[in-house]
């Protein structure tokens, strides 16, 4: 990995939900959104997390940053323990880590003007006097592509992809070192939908930021990340460099997911492996594998034992018992 | 355009909005046919105009503010915009089938799947109690509900998205439709789920041979399930072809550009094509050409003349000034 050590390391992530019933609101069991997630992300890298709705990359992202109090783990941003500072410290350094949210119409007050938005965190860590602030908003309205004129107008004059340079902007004003791009481009248009995520490559091979790319969409994940996680009901299942992923996917359920992912062209009607069933509840995960139900090759050993996640090949990690050889006609 | 076994036929629609703050052309001279057995997909970016199309076929446009200004809309040859509402009413759910995008608020979470199902069938067919209840059972069956004796008795909000969209398919081809109208009907759902879904419904239309009219803004849906795309921009018509022909070679600059603003697998890390400047607002479309301020090929005529949708090739037509050089000019 990168040569300049690792920016963000997140080790056996936990954040369970308590479910409650009845009068008294007795905890009757957990919804395990992340059930002991494990990664590292390398000083201008990417990591790109994919997953159905509901399988908990929301909660990952919004949990690594203390949005929400995690339940067990521990993460180092930067070389700060993120879970142990005490809530002053926690304040100064959440200037190091921002994240961009997925609906740039709800994520922005609409009652603050653009340079209130975006010169909001710099206040908060009390950074340059009120005229640098100035400067230093419409440098970064400059930067995102932005007419300078934005500054005084308010939310609701834009249009989505320009909400989002808005979103781009506030996280970047405060100089972060990482990232959490929640599904940054989801509610975007096709066409608006480039221009983000070219502006979110400049903007790394500028800065070297690390980002942790949260998508549901396969080929743009593949596009941006130089490394890609795939979380199955609060784990992760599969992990491995962009390329390898795509090219020999381990796991049953990454290979369901690129086959469902539909390809951009009408001569390729792509072998399609059609899952059946729905993501099963995450309170109640099925036993064993939490994808047995699902799986076209599994068999008794995954009903009874969830597997091991190994390095199956140099870099690429799977939770199968199976690791790919079950279908390895194919390679 | 038209051929024997055209099912429908809308030609030269507009659909505008009268607004306090001036006129939204939403639909301003749309023209298209759907075949029997055949797929057309109506594809766009958000406000080109696609789903007021669908809903002024079904003529369910809220008026006020919008009307159907001009044009026909003719089923089986038949005008729909001439019939009196109580006609339209037998047409609706009936002759024309509708799916949308949020089954969870297309369904009424107050009734039961079985009732739902069953509405359609008594409120269009002559048809007893039992025989509607056995019909609707025997509907969920088709559109593969597990366990559809028991979910006659289910109610919405029991359900996953995936069973939900199954259920509203259901409702839709309850009465044999010989259109079939889905507006983005995947789009809240999870890749896997997508393409069962897409996989249901290209089953079902090869057992009733219906014509289908499918609205999304997708590329990848429409390659794996168009037969024929109709691209729309700023309420017209900006080409149409059958679909590998239009993937082949797109002869309108915007489709061109579309293309290469989508991320494919393989190509990592190449820098996406972007389309500048935003889609315009349907109160303020650009003179003459209205894609010309974003067009990176146009001319002083694309600002002074409106190009009408020609026939380049057989059965293909754009509305450009400049498709017989676009190729040579957008490698």
């Amino acid at each position: 990995m990168s040569a300049d050590g690792e920016m963000v390391v997140v080790s056996g992530l936990k954040k369970y939900f308590p479910v409650r019933k009845g009068v008294f609101a007795r905890v009757s069991g957990y919804v395990k959104a992340v059930d002991g997630v494990s990664f590292t992300i390398g000083r201008g890298m990417t990591l790109g997390l994919v997953g159905e709705s509901g399988c908990g990359k929301t909660t990952c992202g919004r949990t690594i940053l203390r949005l929400m109090e995690p339940t067990a783990g521990r993460v180092t941003i930067n070389g700060e323990e993120v879970f142990a500072l005490p809530s002053k410290r926690l304040r100064a350094a959440r200037r190091f880590f921002q994240i961009i949210f997925q609906d740039p119409y709800s994520s922005l007050n609409p009652r603050m003007t653009v340079e209130g938005i975006i010169a909001e965190g710099l206040k908060v860590h009390r950074m340059g006097t009120r005229a640098e602030r100035r400067r230093k908003v419409a440098s970064l309205l400059e930067r995102v592509g932005l007419p300078a004129d934005a500054a005084g107008r308010y939310p609701h004059e834009f249009s989505g992809g320009q909400r989002q340079r808005i979103g781009i902007a506030r996280a970047l004003a405060v100089e972060p070192v990482f990232i959490v791009c929640d599904e940054p481009v989801s509610a975007l248009d096709v066409s608006i939908r480039a221009q983000i995520v070219n502006l979110l490559e400049d903007i790394q091979a500028e800065t070297r930021i690390s980002y942790l790319f949260i998508a549901h969409d396969l080929n743009l994940v593949e596009h941006i990340s130089d490394e890609v996680a795939v979380m199955y009901l609060g784990r992760i299942v599969e992990k491995a460099s962009a390329e390898q992923i795509y090219k020999n996917p381990l796991h049953p359920y990454t290979r369901a997911l690129l086959a469902a992912n539909p390809v951009v062209d009408p001569e390729t009607k792509v072998e399609k492996i059609i899952l059946g069933g729905d993501v099963p509840s995450p309170v109640n995960p099925p036993e064993g594998c939490h994808f047995n139900p699902r799986c076209p090759v599994g068999d008794e050993r995954c009903k009874r034992v969830y597997p091991d996640f190994v390095e199956a090949l140099p870099g690429h990690w799977v939770a199968c018992w199976a690791r790919g050889e079950a279908f390895s006609t194919k390679v | 355009m038209a051929s024997g076994d055209t099912v429908l036929e809308v030609k030269d629609l507009r659909t505008h909005f009268f607004t306090g703050d001036g006129v939204a052309k939403a639909v301003d001279g749309v023209s298209f046919a759907v075949r029997r057995s055949r797929t057309l997909a109506l594809v766009g970016e958000s406000g080109c105009g696609k789903s007021v199309t669908a809903l002024s076929i079904m003529r369910l446009v809220p008026d006020p503010p919008g009307r159907i200004v001009s044009g026909e809309v003719l089923l089986e040859g038949a005008d729909l915009l001439r019939l009196s509402e109580r006609e339209m009413q037998a047409v609706r759910g009936n002759r024309i089938g509708m799916v949308f995008q949020e089954p969870m608020t297309s369904l009424n979470p107050v009734f039961t799947i079985g009732n739902q199902v069953m509405e359609s069938i008594l409120v269009h067919r002559d048809a007893s109690k039992a025989d509607a209840r056995r019909l609707a059972l025997e509907m969920l069956r088709t559109v593969r509900i597990p366990t559809p004796e028991e979910r006659m008795y289910s109610y919405p909000h029991e359900l996953s998205g995936g069973q939900q969209q199954r259920v509203m398919i259901a409702i839709a081809l309850a009465c044999n439709p010989s259109v079939l109208i889905a507006d983005e009907p995947t789009t809240a759902l999870d890749v896997t789920i997508q393409s069962q879904i897409l996989a249901l419904l290209a089953d079902l239309q090869a057992r009733f041979n219906m014509a289908v009219l499918f609205i999304t803004h997708d590329f990848a849906v429409v390659a794996q399930t168009a037969h024929d795309v109709a691209v729309m921009y700023a309420a017209k018509i900006a080409e149409t072809a059958e679909v590998r022909a239009l993937f082949r070679r797109a002869l309108h600059p915007y489709t061109r550009l579309l293309f290469r603003s989508i991320p494919r697998p393989g190509a990592k890390r190449a820098r996406l094509d972007t389309i500048k400047g935003q889609v315009p607002s349907p109160l303020d479309f650009p003179q003459a050409c209205r894609f010309h301020p974003r067009c990176p090929i146009a001319i002083e005529r694309c600002r002074v003349e409106e190009p009408l949708l020609r026939e380049l090739e057989p059965g293909h037509f754009a509305a450009c000034h400049r498709s017989e050089e676009v190729e040579e000019l957008m490698k």
